[in-house]
This record gives C-alpha cells, sequence and structure tokens, in this order.
C-alpha cells in the first residue's frame, strides 16, 4: 500500500520534470511541493560528485607543505621499486608508468601528491608535467593536499547507504570533532572522505583505512565490514593507539549468511534461511561437457 | 535506383540544393571548390537534355575515390574520409565544437551526430560524424528528427553550465555556441540548481579568460600540444569538475598562444587587448598581408572608421595555414603610438612641424650640388615594392648606387633569385624528409613556419641545427656551433643523423638570417654553398636550398634590386646624403657625422630621431602594396584604415620629392608603379598566386661566389644565432605597441623565474 502511494509520487515528479516547464517541481514530505532550486538545496553542487579526496580544486594553490619549493626524492629503496615498474612497459611507452609511480609516490609523501612529486614522475617518464598533473586530478584516489595518518573513507554508495552510512558518517564526525567528509583532526591524525562504492555490498556498511604511518613498505589499505557506529569509533581508537583493529568483517568470518547490520546493531540471522530456500529456476547453464559428448556420438 | 537515375532525380528534387551542393561535391569530392559558375549549371539545368546531360557526366570513379549518400544526394569522397568530411563535401552543414581540420579528432563535443544506414538498416544510435570514418555503402542521414533531437540533447547539456553572459561576452556576435544554439537550443531549459563556476586562469597578458564559459571541447589543449608545442594545457579535473588550464599558474609560453583564441568555439579565451572594444558586427574587415615577419601570413584587418581594431588569420594553405604568430595579431595597436603624421624640418637642431612644401625644398637645398656618390639610401623592413622601387629609381637618376635594406643586405647579390628565396616554397617543408637549420631560430623568426617545421617533425622528420642550441618546441639534433658542422654532415657520417640526412631523398636546408646577418656571411655561404653541393640537396625534381629571411621587405627589395646595379661598387666616400626610408635598424656607423638624413617612415624610432627631414608615411594597414614573402610569393598589403593626418602613400612621397629633385619619376599612379615593377621582374604580376620555382643555375652562381670570396677567412669563434633577441619587438609597430611590451615584460618574468 505504502510502496503503491510511493510510487504513484514519484511518477507525477516524473512527470513535472518531463514537462520541461523550467520550473521544477519536486515532492517533499508532508505533501507539500517545493519549487525550483530549493528541491536540490540538499546536494553539494560545487563539488558534483563524491570522492575520497578532500582536494576543492583541480588546480595547485601553494601552501606550507605543497609548494614550489617543497623537496621530493625517491628513496633509495623506493628507486628499485621505480626502476621495477619502469620494467613493466617498453621504453616508448614509458608513460603508461603514471599511475603506478604516482601511488609510490603519494604512499611515500605521507598520503598525498606534492606539486614536486608530480613534477618528479614526469620527470622519470620524460612527459611533460601537465600529462601527470591531468592524471593525478583525475583520479580521486590520488591526494595533492596534506592527509592525516590515516585516511578513513566511509562507503557512500546504496546499499551501504540503507545499511546506514549516514549514521556512521555522523557519528566519526561527532568522535573526531569535524564538521563533513574531507576534514582533517587538529592532530593530523585522521582525514575523513567518502568513497564509491568499494565492492562489499554483502557486507555493508563499511569503512576503508588507509595506513600512510608506515611508509612504502609498511602500507595497507584495510576494509572494515558490517559495523555499527559503536564498531567504528573502536576502529578508529585502535588506530589512535597505534593498535591494529580487526580487518574484515566485524561480525562474522567472511560473507556467509550469519547476519546482517539493521538500525546500527548486529542482528543474527533469524531460524534457517530466509531467501534463496527452494530449487533456482531456469534457464539453468548449458552443460557443455555433455553436449560435446553428444555432439561427438 | 542507379547512380545516373539518382542524380537524375535529386536534380529534379531539389533545385537550389544542386546549385550549391551536388554538382560541386560529386566533381571535387568536396576537396577544392567549384570552378563551375552558377550560370552554367543553371543552363544545364534549364535546357530540355538535362537527363541526358547527365548521363554524359557520368564518368568512371578514380580508384582513390569512394561515393556515398547523403541526404539523398549522391557524392565523391576520398577513401579514408570521415562522415563529417563527406558531409561538408555535399554541401550539409554538421554543427561542430570539438572538430577542427588542423588538430587531431577528439570526438568528444556530440554536437555533430547523424544518422548511418547501411544494408543493415539504421544505426542503432545517432553517430558522432568527426570521428566515424566512412564505410563503403554507408548512406549518411543528416535531417531525421532522431538527429534533430540528439543535437537538441546535446545542446541542452553544453547549456546547463554555460552562463547566459552573452551580453557581456566579448564573442558575442561570432560565437559557434551561440549561432547553433539559434538552430538547436530551446527557448527555455530543465537544468535547476546552481551553475558550476570555474576559476580563471592566468595565461598571460595576451589570452584572457573566463573559464567558466568553456565547454571542453579541448581544441586550444590540442592546439597547444600538437601546433604550438607548448605542453602547459591539460584537463584537470574528471566529470562536471573538470576545467582546462595549466593546473600551476604559469605563462603559455608561444609564440602563437593567440591563436586559441580563435580555434575557441565559446567565448572562455578571448584577446586581451581587443577585450570590450567592438562587436563583430561593428568592423570592417579588409584583407591584407602580415609584416611583422618574412612569411607574410594573410591576414583580416578588422576596423572601425579610422582604427584597426584587430588582426585575424585568414587560411592560406601555401603559407600560414589558419596560424599567425602573436606579434602578427597583437602588435595593431603600435599603430596608434609614437606615430609621425606631420612633415618635419629640422631647425637650430630640434625638429619641427612644417609643410609638405618646406620639407621637400629642405630636402632640395641638401641635395644640391651633391654627387650621386656622395648620396646613400637605406630601406627598412616594412617598406612596401613599390616605394622600393621608386626610391631605387629616384637615386640612379641622381646617380647614386649606394643602396641597401638595413645593415643585412649590404653587399648582399641579388642577381640570382634561388640565392636568396625560400626555393623549395613553405608548403615544401611538408614533402621534406630531413631538415637542417643553419643560423635560424624559426621560433622567433617566422613562427608559424616553426609550426610547419614541427609538423613535419610530427611525421618523423628529422630537424638538426647548425649554430647556436635553440629549443624549437620539438626535439632537434644539434651538429655544431658553426658551419664547420656542414662538412662532417656532408660525408653522411659521424653520427645518425648524418645518415639520415644522407638517406633523404628530399633534404632542406634553410639558411636563416643568423648567417645573412654576419659579417663574414659571404665566406659562410660559400661553404653552405659547398655543403649544398656536395650533400646533393638540389636534383631536378627537388630544391631544398632555402634562405629564410626575418624582415617583410627584403625579399621585395632583393626583387627589384635595391642593392648597386650590375657592375657598379659602393663609393667609398662617407655620404653627405642619407635617404632613409622607414630604416631604424641601420649600424649606427652607416650614417657618417654631419651627413644631411631624410627619414620616411611612419613611426618615430631610431630613424627619426637622427633625422634632418622627416616625411611621414604610411603604415601597411593604411596603403595598398606590394609584399614579397620568403619564398618568392608576391602578396598585396591593402588599405584598411585612412593614412593619419599629413601622411601620404610612400610612393607618392617618394615621386613629390623626385619632381622637386628635378629627377621626377615617370610614373603618375600605383598602376604605373607597378607596370615598372613587372617590368623589373615579371612575377610582380602575379600577385597572390603561388611562386614560381625561381631558375636553379646549377651551381654556376656558386662558382662565382667562391671566386669573389677566395681568401677571406670565416670568424670561427663566433657560433652562429639568430640576431633577434627579442621576438615580441623586432620592427618599429610592435616596438610601440603595449601589448607586445607586456607581452615582453611577462616573457622576462617568465625566464627569471625559472632560473
Amino acid at each position: 500500500m505504502v510502496r503503491g502511494v510511493v510510487l504513484r509520487v514519484a511518477k507525477a515528479a516524473g512527470r513535472a520534470l518531463g514537462r520541461g516547464t523550467g520550473l521544477t517541481v519536486a515532492p517533499a514530505e508532508g505533501g507539500q511541493k517545493v519549487v525550483g532550486p530549493q528541491a536540490f538545496g540538499a546536494l553539494n553542487w560545487s563539488k558534483g560528485y563524491a570522492t575520497n579526496s578532500h582536494d576543492h580544486f583541480n588546480i595547485h594553490r601553494n601552501s606550507p607543505e605543497n609548494n614550489d619549493e617543497t623537496p621530493f626524492e625517491f628513496t633509495a629503496e623506493n628507486d628499485k621499486i621505480v626502476k621495477e615498474i619502469l620494467a613493466r612497459y617498453p621504453e616508448n611507452y614509458k608513460r603508461s608508468g603514471v599511475i603506478p609511480l604516482l601511488t609510490l609516490a603519494q604512499t611515500q609523501n605521507k598520503g598525498f601528491l606534492t606539486l614536486s612529486a608530480m613534477n618528479k614522475v614526469a620527470e622519470i617518464l620524460e612527459t611533460p608535467a601537465i600529462r601527470v598533473y591531468e592524471v593525478a586530478t583525475f583520479y580521486t584516489m590520488f591526494n595533492r593536499s596534506k592527509m592525516g595518518k590515516y585516511h578513513l573513507m566511509v562507503c557512500g554508495t546504496t546499499p551501504c547507504m540503507v545499511r546506514g552510512a549516514v549514521k556512521i558518517k555522523d557519528a566519526l564526525c561527532e568522535h573526531l570533532g569535524l564538521k563533513d567528509y574531507g576534514e582533517s583532526t587538529a592532530d593530523g591524525m585522521f582525514t575523513l572522505s567518502e568513497m564509491e562504492c568499494m565492492g562489499c555490498c554483502v557486507n555493508a556498511p563499511m569503512i576503508a583505512v588507509a595506513d600512510y604511518t608506515k611508509g612504502v613498505e609498511g602500507f595497507t589499505y584495510n576494509y572494515h565490514e558490517d559495523i555499527t557506529t559503536k564498531d567504528a569509533i573502536n576502529i578508529v581508537e585502535h588506530l589512535r593507539r597505534g593498535e591494529a583493529p580487526k580487518v574484515g568483517s566485524q561480525h562474522r568470518e567472511t560473507c556467509e549468511p550469519a547476519g546482517v547490520v539493521y538500525e546500527d546493531q548486529w542482528v543474527p540471522k533469524p531460524e534457517g534461511y530466509t531467501t534463496l530456500t527452494g530449487e533456482p529456476r531456469g534457464p539453468y547453464c548449458r552443460d557443455l561437457k555433455k553436449e560435446a559428448a553428444e555432439q561427438k556420438s | 535506383m542507379t547512380t545516373a537515375g539518382m542524380r537524375v532525380w535529386s536534380l529534379a528534387q531539389n533545385l537550389t540544393a544542386n546549385l550549391v551542393g551536388n554538382e560541386t561535391a560529386w566533381l571535387v569530392g568536396g576537396q577544392k571548390t567549384t570552378t563551375r559558375t552558377v550560370t552554367t549549371t543553371m543552363t544545364r539545368l534549364f535546357s530540355s537534355s538535362a537527363v541526358a546531360d547527365a548521363d554524359k557526366t557520368e564518368e568512371e570513379m578514380p580508384e582513390h575515390m569512394m561515393s556515398t549518400i547523403v541526404n539523398g544526394k549522391e557524392i565523391w569522397v576520398p577513401k579514408g574520409s570521415s562522415v563529417m568530411q563527406a558531409c561538408d563535401a555535399a554541401g550539409v552543414d554538421v554543427p561542430r565544437f570539438c572538430y577542427h581540420p588542423k588538430l587531431s579528432v577528439a570526438g568528444n563535443c556530440r554536437m555533430c551526430l547523424v544518422d548511418l544506414e547501411n544494408h543493415m538498416g539504421m544505426s542503432p544510435k545517432p553517430v558522432a560524424s568527426c570521428a566515424m570514418p566512412l564505410a563503403p555503402g554507408t548512406t549518411i542521414h543528416t535531417d531525421t528528427d532522431r538527429v534533430k533531437k540528439a543535437r537538441e540533447g546535446v545542446m541542452e547539456f553544453l547549456l546547463l553550465n554555460h552562463p547566459l553572459d552573452c551580453p557581456i561576452c566579448d564573442q558575442g556576435g561570432e560565437c559557434d555556441l551561440q549561432d547553433q544554439a539559434m538552430h538547436y537550443g530551446s527557448d527555455r531549459g530543465r537544468f535547476v540548481g546552481t551553475k558550476r563556476s570555474v576559476v580563471d586562469k592566468n595565461l598571460g597578458p595576451l589570452v584572457k579568460t573566463v573559464m567558466t564559459r568553456c565547454i571542453h571541447c579541448t581544441r586550444c589543449v590540442r592546439y597547444a600540444t600538437e601546433v604550438a608545442g607548448v605542453q602547459d594545457l591539460g584537463v584537470t579535473g574528471r566529470g562536471g569538475a573538470s576545467e582546462i588550464g595549466t593546473y600551476v599558474e604559469k605563462l603559455m609560453e608561444s609564440e602563437m598562444s593567440g591563436n586559441v583564441i580563435d580555434l575557441c568555439p565559446v567565448g572562455a579565451l578571448t584577446s586581451k587587448p581587443y577585450a570590450f572594444t567592438a562587436r563583430q558586427w561593428e568592423l570592417k574587415p579588409t584583407e591584407s598581408i602580415d609584416v611583422s615577419d618574412a612569411l607574410g601570413c594573410n591576414i583580416r584587418v578588422d576596423t572601425r572608421g579610422t582604427e584597426v581594431l584587430r588582426i585575424l588569420p585568414r587560411n592560406n594553405e601555401g603559407v600560414n595555414e589558419d596560424w599567425i604568430s602573436d606579434k602578427a595579431r597583437f602588435q595593431y595597436d603600435g599603430l596608434q603610438r609614437q606615430r609621425l603624421n606631420v612633415p618635419m624640418v629640422k631647425e637650430n637642431g630640434a625638429l619641427k612641424p612644417a609643410k609638405w612644401e618646406e620639407a621637400l625644398f629642405a630636402i632640395k637645398e641638401a641635395v644640391g650640388g651633391l654627387k650621386g656618390d656622395e648620396m646613400k639610401a637605406i630601406a627598412g623592413k616594412l617598406v612596401d615594392c613599390e616605394s622600393l622601387v621608386a626610391l631605387k629609381d629616384l637615386m640612379n637618376r641622381l646617380g647614386c648606387e649606394n643602396l641597401s635594406v638595413e645593415s643585412v643586405t649590404a653587399g648582399m647579390e641579388a642577381d640570382v633569385r634561388s640565392s636568396y628565396v625560400f626555393n623549395s616554397s613553405i608548403s615544401g617543408i611538408d614533402e621534406a624528409d630531413c631538415i637542417v637549420l643553419v643560423g635560424s631560430n624559426p621560433r622567433v623568426e617566422a613562427p608559424v613556419l616553426n609550426a610547419r617545421i614541427r609538423k613535419a617533425n610530427y611525421e618523423a622528420v628529422q630537424v638538426g641545427v647548425v649554430g647556436a642550441p635553440v629549443d624549437l618546441t620539438f626535439q632537434t639534433h644539434h651538429l655544431g656551433d658553426s658551419v664547420a658542422a656542414l662538412k662532417d654532415l656532408a660525408k653522411g657520417k659521424g653520427s645518425a643523423f648524418a645518415e639520415t640526412f644522407k638517406k633523404a631523398k628530399r633534404p632542406l636546408v634553410i639558411v636563416g638570417p643568423g648567417v645573412l646577418q654576419r659579417e663574414d656571411r659571404d665566406v659562410l655561404l660559400s661553404e653552405i654553398h659547398n655543403f649544398v653541393d656536395k650533400a646533393g640537396v638540389v636534383t631536378d625534381e627537388w630544391n631544398g636550398f632555402n634562405v629564410l629571411h626575418d624582415a617583410a621587405a627584403r625579399v621585395g627589395a632583393l626583387d627589384v634590386g635595391f642593392v648597386p646595379s650590375l657592375g657598379e661598387k659602393p663609393s667609398d666616400k662617407p655620404a653627405k646624403f642619407v635617404y632613409l626610408l622607414g630604416a631604424d635598424d641601420f649600424d649606427a656607423k652607416e650614417i657618417p657625422e654631419g651627413a644631411f638624413v631624410v627619414y620616411q617612415g611612419h613611426h618615430g624610432d631610431a630613424g627619426a630621431n637622427v633625422a634632418d627631414v622627416i616625411l611621414p608615411g604610411a603604415a601597411f594597414t593604411e596603403k595598398s602594396g606590394l609584399y614579397v614573402n620568403s619564398e618568392g610569393r608576391v602578396q598585396m598589403a591593402r588599405r584598411a584604415v585612412s593614412t593619419l593626418a599629413e601622411s601620404r602613400d610612400d610612393w607618392k612621397i617618394v615621386r613629390a620629392v623626385s619632381e622637386v629633385l628635378g629627377a621626377t619619376l615617370p610614373y603618375d599612379t600605383i598602376q604605373g608603379v607597378r607596370e615598372r615593377l613587372v617590368e623589373i621582374a615579371p612575377h610582380f604580376g602575379k600577385v597572390d598566386s603561388a611562386p614560381e620555382k625561381p631558375v636553379w643555375l646549377n651551381g654556376q652562381y656558386f662558382g662565382a661566389h667562391a671566386q669573389k670570396v677566395k681568401g677571406k677567412k670565416a670568424l670561427d669563434k663566433v657560433p652562429l644565432q639568430t640576431p633577434i633577441t627579442n621576438f615580441y619587438m623586432t620592427d618599429v609597430i610592435s616596438r610601440a605597441s603595449r601589448a607586445m611590451a607586456k607581452a615582453t615584460q611577462a616573457r622576462q618574468a617568465a625566464s627569471t623565474a625559472k632560473q
């Protein structure tokens, strides 16, 4: 019944949009109509898309920790890795190595790419610097301004959102004293960001943590799944103390049907399976072996 | 339907379309315009034998062509054409933003959507025609409802984030987006919310940016990367947040940066000096020739009233393609400053305005009683051929043989044309397979030519440089500082480049002003001649010996023989009377102490400083004059604005002087002067046509030249280098220009920042 009403409202909204009268009417709670840009006021148009990065500009702005004079050199150990990366590509297609090299530079440089780091990569690849800037600004996993020691990324795509990503964000913001995504804590420990789907929807909601404290060698990028607000804060506190929080699902082995996070609570599975209990309906996969045998005979 | 049948059908279907499209297209495949006039087509159509006629023109399709049908009309296009090129050939208009014939295909604006149809039926969705190669058996539709709807959709998306600031946008009136929105735009949008805003970039004092207007066609990025060779522009960010820029604020260090203004289909990149000056429909365009370098780029001078408001390039595939240099484009404000607009005579050590009579009679008084060998005439960089020939005739009548074009050509021989022009022609660069530059930096001497060499280089033609190392925006092989390096090159040994050069079938040698403007020029030229002979640069089919000049008047002056006549020698006596025809870059020692100096020209510069009498002439935008470019192409600069105040056309001034001096020249009209030019050199009669290959004397000239320089020695220690130190300021107009001064400052600031 409720679903039917929602559908009807949605259809009405669709019609209003489709009419293209210039004044768009979007439905709001309580049957009131909200006219014009207010309907979209909640959306963050300045960014236009979710990003794990807290870079607001796609141009360079000098800052104390990232300016023309900030030095950058690959360490001797990482130089070996650079050579290894370059060896993967033909000499005249060196430029293909731009992403792995930028990643290496970012991890070495405590989580973000300075101008000089990008210039260094351009120098190694013998390509104009702008071609490296283009790549670094395109991919949201490259950061171009100072990061916290740990980069907390909350998945904000539909399944996680449905399972309580917003609550997790709010809890983390409150716990860390931040206002929104894209900010870092005053002590420089954490940067909080939103991220697009990380592909473990079955264990929603989840956060990923990039650990920049241990350099290239000890760099980790871990998923923490099936989290409640309590778990999230627990993970952050573990990290603050320098301990290793539990990686993967917080409440089950992997993704076996053991339960679900519901209303910020881990709810173990009810008695027996509730879905997919019968035989799967067809059409089934072809039995290729059998077909081959039949063809032979 | 058969091909012939189809053609007849379409003839009957659409009479008017036939007049423009059909006939034109299938005859020449759209690569060149038709020579058929409308009248002949009309006669053909209305004659009773229209059908038979169509059959008659049925001819075998050449091997390299393929046929296709655009909106029901059959056309022939070269194989490998894109769908868009086929539409263009058919005369069907396809809207576009990102496609540009001189740049690589990006296919990212999606405005050029068309429907394709083959034996499988209609294409499942509209296709971007610029990026789609035309396959055999494909029919193109540009007039279906689906195409219209798709283009309207694209237009709506483009307009989502485009600001509605046309009234304050400099592109207004000549904006691709504005024009096409008239066809495909809706009168209302469905977009609510805030439009995207983008930080404006600072690209220097010439190009103004309003990045919010950008529609991301990436033409400027491709131009900077592919043509200008400055890899500074790029697309940063992604999706709705992507923007065009340099990421780090920096000057666009190109001598051709102004062309991005023409390329930009919207008002994101506009001209800074021209900002808020005029609307396109207020301007009167005049087709003319640029004189800021010796390339003779084709330009359009836009004027309002008596003022030149901007200069734009005109397409000429043989010379400048679609580009002009920043100096050619932005120096026009120099035409308003430092002008000489009244005659002046020196009285008690100071120049005072005078009447024309007073000035002319002051000259008569000074010349009176002087012998021919006590006089001297020096012509400048911007002088037209008419005034050159008039002055030459006048001086010769006075018995004077001391004629030269600024310091450079003193003593240069003008007898053999192939010894001082760009023999292979400028478009010959496209055919060359190995290029050697001797004492030349085309990036500052002729940036558009440099772009052409860069294009050749992009297609794997190697470029070697003899002289001081230069950054030409592409990879070059530095062969050595002096012409001695040519000896190894002639042998074809010693380096990979030498071997490539030896194998080359159409090698190109460009001798620059770095050689021509040296004291030991004749010796160096002799060594270069030797090299040209040994290395086989000149064959029966190919002449790769090229001379690149750096001043617009130079080849013209040599063509009219603005040098001592054959068999005559310039006198050694110090001149008592010097006639400077627009000469400002002369050597100070060329004007002896106490000489009476007449300066005829349009700007108060070095020449006017030393003058006793000033005769105000006309700048290149104020007179009709012939100029010969480096390759020997005669082109006409046309009058765009009237002359200033008391100033007059230059040849008329010389004519007036001749009458006062009692050596009246025999021509009274500009036609008369041009007839005289043709008498001296017949090619002056062929204005605007491609230059004929100059006669090559098979090295006879080289031999004679070698005899002349026997025993002289080259100044080996001084490396060859271009005489131009500042690209933006090379002549009186650019030196008086504020835009060029700002560009110079910006460039200097950028180079200090680099160090």
